[in-house]
């Protein structure tokens, strides 16, 4: 039996979603980086007892917890759907071959996505019900090197990455996390559009090959106030790059607050007709380099979106806690559902 | 995306193809079998030149750059990655989309591994089977790059109409219906061959090419046509002159057939409307294949014309100098024209053509211009002078590039302006002109008094981006609602801009606004002109338009809703709630002389005096008090540099006698009745020689505040009381237009417009200066008076000068009424337009009243009651009042 029929049995049908979608304000979680800090771990927690022995400093290896403190990682996905998300994110950000490479664990990429997309599953399992489905999204990050910039200045024809070794590197760990069992996609904090379309390119080659369909949400990130992406692209540019890809949503997470956000997301809600995401961090970092903006005032915020109708998914990014998106989701089905065409 | 059925790609900023975009330019320098110098570029391994070759290009205007390694002698992988990685790295060269030109497959594919933004593949074809075909364009569309498919199948090139549309067909419906290729991603480019070879075969190539996109546009929904635009001119090569005519009218048919995008040399292009008249009828009898001796009859008139101006054309090699690019800048940004000439030339004589020197030596300063003022850090009377440099500098070129007065080829866009039809005020425009022909864009100006009729059709005929219409009297506005009507009717999607003294956003959101479709923007003065024009052609114009069309939404619901609100009374109620003046006890001064008087030709220096200088400074867009202006932080270096400037050529304008100042005026016997004024021959008061029918406020007012009209300042009849008013006209244009004119001839706009503001401002003077003397002399009702020209500005003296079509009066048909009760025409020649402006522009005319409760007041708007009623008391049908006094109506 070819490995996929398992694999279609335990997506959800990507028809529930498509439905959802267009009659509701769906609910993403919040940081896993932020619950993960709070749990104050330390070199030990994150090696576990598999590597003990490892000869590469793990602390900050956060996707490496999924495996050495599974317990930990379930318990911030149920508190997350305790605070009214519909769709969890898995703690898969780092989970390719490119960025695994900083700790030479370029072989557990497997491990790393399978492991954790179960734990999202077993947690998902505990609130999923016919009233209020609930959905996996395989969190797909940038990786830390970019294929549209030189990473050295007086060599601007440089690139430490090729589209080649990402479409390589993205499909296993795209396959790894279809394999666990995600319901959702996600490329996210995309920063150089050509990495985004290397995962894009990996993904439709995993869908061909396996003659499936699984449901892709991409969210890029803006560098600063001239609303670009790190790679330069202007929003508008972005969306028309990735517009050759069946999406099922795009939108823009991190890098601003939910206010600085706005102008940007009111802006992507007139240019694309496809449905809109925005997880914004909680406000703007302090000099401390901690999030300090509430959930009350983020409830705020994001009341605005809702109420102007620009947005069909909305979350929360770094800094914010399941309080945050329980006041979120508590607002969330006040409003109607941004139309989709 | 939104509207996802055009053909829309990305670099760092999108380029989206509507049918607004017109044409979109590909640039073809950085092609190694296009371009000699970039492949000995690419050969030497020399890329950091290979980037500006780039550069210059975008700068150039080109949309999308096109990148070709295909060499025998150069790896074309290696080599167009490398250079695809460069450019990435130059946000001025990637912010445009790439096109990836190879004829090998795995060229095309290291291509599209390297771009971030959504590109082109130039090209594939049936050639090599329809296996192959599909293949290449799934990978390409999974890429996510758009396609430009060549008219080429198993059999050969199409090289006829029917083999194009054949080829193009086949190609569209395998894309579309077996691949899933997005219609509006696919580029057909059906085959631009030479036309007057000699050979028989050859003499429909262009037309043929021109039927096919004509079809492929009507039978292909949403694919568009390219093609390289110099083949159709191979066999005149070295005769640049018959080759940049045959470029740009086979453009032009091409164009309005449907062909959307191309390969063109912009500097191998000239203005469809400058082609010579002969060289344009034999270029088009070879393109259209319209008479047999075509080719022949081009041939000889090439031979004719080759030596006279090509061997100037090819001269010298590389042209730019640091040095003497900072002097042309300096020249246009200080607006300093002595050394424009002298640096022109060496600019033209280190330039290979002579239009280079405009396109980059002169625009380069222009753009620094426009960034400055742009950013505030310039002002309106600057950006006029760097004009006049540059149309210097570009007169000096003229003879050197032919006719050809301006460079067309880059221009960012094209646009109309006009004064419409029966307003005659134009400094405005001029100046709105100005500002964006320094910004490069191409003003086809039709002048004053512009009829809907002839802006439609000229606006058709040079295929323009934007119509500008500008006017300054209120009738004005009804022209502008019917040219939007007009432009609605005839399904005409040209977006509007609306400016002008009378003109406001409200009137354009509540008025103008829902009689339009395409694009409208009220345009507040010359300094947001150039940002409503970048938004209305920039990419994001859809999104500039939703946010202005919301906006003019949002201000008409409010305007309406606000409407409502106000009460208004019947115009019996209005008329019992008059302004009340218990006459018994009011002194009547008679005049010291009855009847019409004529001033021939006063000293202007009598007028200086009565100068009120602000409104001067808020023409050319500085804002401030006179003369405190001069001292502003902000513009008070400036506002001195003009008002320098300005009394330079006020001298003139006193010494040279350049202007005339002319005026009639006379004072009559006058009693009021209802709302009319009766004005009488003489002392009997028996019969009225003309009565001035005046305009009643409507509006319900708080108690003891009254409804005014004009007459309630004048006695009325029943009283027996011996009132009288005045009428004048006076006016200081004549010589004016001759004068700017003479400007105009120099490419001297900044004196053209400060003529014009002068003669406005001397003419506003004349009137303060002619009412001194009614009140102190030949009226006399104020002989005590003294007062200073700041007090007079101020109004306040006793009585008033209203004007028809101001605020008090806004009736213009009261000046047919004055013009005949002085005979203005016949004693001193100013006309009246057929909307009632007065020409000459630089004049006033208006009543006098002497009562000293007399005071100027706004009209407000009236009911229909008082429409009705002042149709019967001027004698004019309904519709005639209506139209007259629509501002006003509710």
């Amino acid at each position: 039996m070819p490995p996929h029929k398992k694999k279609l049995k335990d997506m959800k049908n990507p028809s529930i979603l498509k439905t959802l979608i267009r009659s509701k304000v769906l609910v993403l979680d919040g940081a896993m980086g932020t619950m993960i800090q709070k749990l104050k771990f330390d070199e030990s927690h994150y090696r576990g007892e598999r590597f003990k022995n490892y000869d590469i400093l793990l602390k900050g290896n956060n996707d490496l917890l999924s495996i050495t403190q599974p317990k930990a990682i379930l318990n911030i996905h149920k508190e997350y759907l305790e605070a009214g998300a519909d769709i969890i994110m898995t703690n898969t950000f780092s989970s390719t071959s490119i960025a695994m490479a900083d700790y030479n664990m370029e072989s557990l990429v497997h491990d790393l996505n399978y492991e954790s997309t179960q734990l999202a599953k077993k947690a998902v399992k505990e609130y999923d019900s016919p009233y209020k489905p609930r959905f996996i999204a395989g969190s797909i990050g940038p990786t830390n090197k970019t294929a549209s910039m030189s990473p050295d200045v007086n060599n601007p024809g440089f690139r430490e990455v090729h589209f080649d070794d990402l479409v390589v590197s993205y499909f296993e760990q795209i396959s790894a996390l279809v394999d666990g069992g995600v319901d959702i996609l996600f490329v996210e904090t995309v920063f150089d559009t050509l990495n985004a379309k290397a995962a894009l390119f990996a993904i439709e080659n995993y869908n061909i090959k396996n003659s499936v369909s699984v449901p892709i949400m991409l969210s890029g990130t803006l560098t600063d106030a001239s609303g670009r992406t790190l790679s330069g692209q202007t929003l508008e540019a972005f969306i028309t790059s990735v517009s050759h890809i069946n999406l099922l949503s795009i939108g823009l997470n991190c890098s601003f607050g939910a206010a600085g956000l706005f102008p940007y997301i009111k802006k992507m809600s007139l240019t694309t007709d496809l449905p809109i995401s925005v997880h914004p961090n909680a406000g703007l970092p302090n000099e401390f380099g901690e999030y300090d903006q509430s959930s009350g005032q983020m409830q705020n915020l994001i009341k605005d979106f809702l109420e102007n109708k620009i947005v069909n998914i909305i979350g929360g990014c770094c800094g914010t806690t399941p309080d945050h998106i329980s006041l979120i989701s508590e607002i969330a089905n006040d409003y109607n559902v941004r139309k989709i065409n | 995306m939104k509207n996802k059925k055009y053909l829309t790609l990305s670099g760092l900023e999108v380029l989206k193809v509507t049918p607004e975009t017109n044409f979109v330019n590909i640039g073809e320098r950085t092609n190694v079998t296009g371009s000699r110098k970039f492949l000995r570029l690419i050969e030497n391994n020399n890329f950091e030149e290979a980037v500006e070759v780039a550069r210059e290009q975008v700068n150039g205007g080109a949309q999308i750059i096109d990148i070709n390694m295909d060499e025998g002698m150069i790896d074309g992988v290696s080599s167009i990655s490398k250079f695809i990685n460069l450019i990435a790295a130059e946000p001025d060269i990637s912010r445009v989309p790439i096109m990836i030109d190879s004829s090998k497959w795995e060229i095309i594919e290291a291509g599209l591994k390297l771009i971030q933004g959504k590109g082109v593949v130039n090209s594939i074809s049936l050639k090599e089977g329809e296996n192959l075909f599909k293949k290449y364009a799934n990978k390409i569309k999974r890429y996510g790059a758009a396609v430009v498919v060549m008219a080429f199948d198993e059999v050969g090139q199409a090289d006829s109409y029917e083999r194009r549309i054949e080829i193009c067909k086949r190609s569209y419906d395998i894309l579309v219906n077996e691949v899933n290729f997005n219609p509006e991603d696919i580029i057909f480019d059906p085959n631009i061959f030479p036309v007057a070879t000699g050979m028989e075969e050859h003499k429909n190539n262009a037309l043929d090419f021109i039927r096919a996109t004509k079809w492929i546009r009507d039978n292909l929904p949403y694919a568009n046509v390219s093609g390289g635009v110099s083949n159709v001119s191979f066999s005149f090569r070295g005769n640049n002159v018959v080759r940049e005519a045959m470029h740009s009218a086979f453009l032009y048919h091409a164009i309005k057939n449907g062909m959307n995008l191309g390969i063109v040399n912009p500097s191998m292009l000239i203005p469809y409307t400058d082609i010579e008249d002969k060289l344009l009828v034999l270029v088009e009898d070879v393109l259209l294949n319209r008479n047999e001796d075509a080719t022949e009859n081009l041939l000889d008139y090439a031979e004719k014309i080759k030596d006279s101006k090509t061997t100037k054309a090819i001269k010298k090699d590389e042209w730019r100098k640091d040095s003497l690019q900072d002097r042309i800048d300096y020249s246009l940004v200080k607006g300093v024209d002595k050394y424009i000439i002298e640096d022109t030339e060496e600019a033209r004589l280190n330039s290979k053509k002579p239009i280079e020197v405009i396109e980059n030596n002169l625009m380069h300063g222009m753009n620094i211009v426009g960034d400055l003022f742009g950013s505030g850090k310039m002002f309106l009377p600057q950006v006029v002078k760097s004009a006049r440099v540059m149309k210097k500098s570009v007169a000096y070129l003229e003879p050197y590039i032919e006719k050809d007065k301006k460079s067309s080829a880059n221009a960012k866009a094209k646009i109309l302006m006009a004064t419409v039809k029966g307003d005659v005020h134009d400094i405005g425009k001029n100046i709105v002109s100005v500002v964006l022909a320094c910004n490069n864009f191409e003003i086809v100006d039709l002048g004053v008094m512009v009829p809907p009729e002839k802006i439609i059709s000229e606006a058709l005929k040079h295929n323009v981006d934007i119509i500008g219409l500008s006017g300054l009297i209120t009738p004005s506005l009804d022209e502008m609602i019917f040219l939007a009507q007009e432009l609605k009717r005839n399904n005409i999607n040209i977006p509007l801009m609306i400016g002008g003294a009378t003109t406001s956003k409200a009137h354009t959101a509540v008025k103008i606004h829902p009689e339009i479709d395409s694009g409208l923007v009220h345009v507040k003065d010359a300094s947001s002109a150039v940002v409503v024009v970048n938004n209305i052609i920039g990419n994001k114009n859809k999104l500039y338009f939703d946010e202005i069309n919301k906006e003019y939404n949002d201000l008409r619901d409010g305007f309406l809703e606000r409407k409502v609100l106000k009460e208004y009374l019947t115009i019996e109620q209005a008329r019992e709630n008059k302004f009340k003046i218990n006459w018994n006890n009011e002194k009547i001064i008679k005049p010291k002389k009855l009847g019409i008087e004529i001033i021939e030709d006063l000293d202007l220096n009598f007028l200086i005096e009565f100068i009120d200088w602000t409104p001067f400074f808020r023409t050319w867009d500085l804002h401030g008090r006179f003369p405190k202006i001069l001292e502003d932080d902000v513009v008070g270096e400036q506002a001195k540099i003009l008002y320098e400037d300005a009394l330079e050529i006020l001298d003139k304008i006193l010494n040279e006698k350049w202007l005339k100042a002319k005026a009639c005026y006379g004072i009559f016997p006058a009693n009021s009745l209802g709302d009319d004024i009766e004005v009488y021959q003489d002392e009997k008061r028996d019969n009225s020689i003309c009565n001035f029918i005046t305009l009643r406020q409507q509006t319900k007012k708080a108690s003891e505040i009254p409804n005014i009209a004009l007459s309630d300042f004048i006695a009325p009849k029943s009283t027996k009381i011996n009132d009288y008013i005045g009428a004048f006209c006076v006016t200081t244009g004549f010589g004016c237009q001759e004068k700017a004119k003479e400007f105009e001839n120099l490419n001297d706009d900044y004196n053209s417009i400060m003529i014009k503001a002068l003669a406005d401002r001397l003419a506003e003077a004349f009137a303060e200066y002619l009412h001194k003397d009614i009140r102190i002399n030949k009226w006399g009702y104020s002989s005590k008076e003294n007062l200073d020209n700041d007090s007079l500005i101020k109004e306040k003296y006793t009585g008033i000068r209203p004007a028809p079509g101001y605020p008090a009066c806004p009736d213009h048909l009261e000046k047919k009424t004055i013009w005949s009760l002085l005979s203005v025409e016949e004693l001193i020649g100013v006309k009246l337009t057929e909307n009632l402006a007065m020409w000459p522009a630089a004049s006033v005319s208006g009543y006098y009243f002497s009562n000293k409760n007399s005071k100027y007041f706004g009209l407000g708007k009236i009911k229909e009651d008082q429409l009705i009623d002042y149709g019967k008391r001027k004698n004019i049908s309904l519709d005639d009042a209506r139209k007259w006094l629509k501002p006003n109506l509710l």
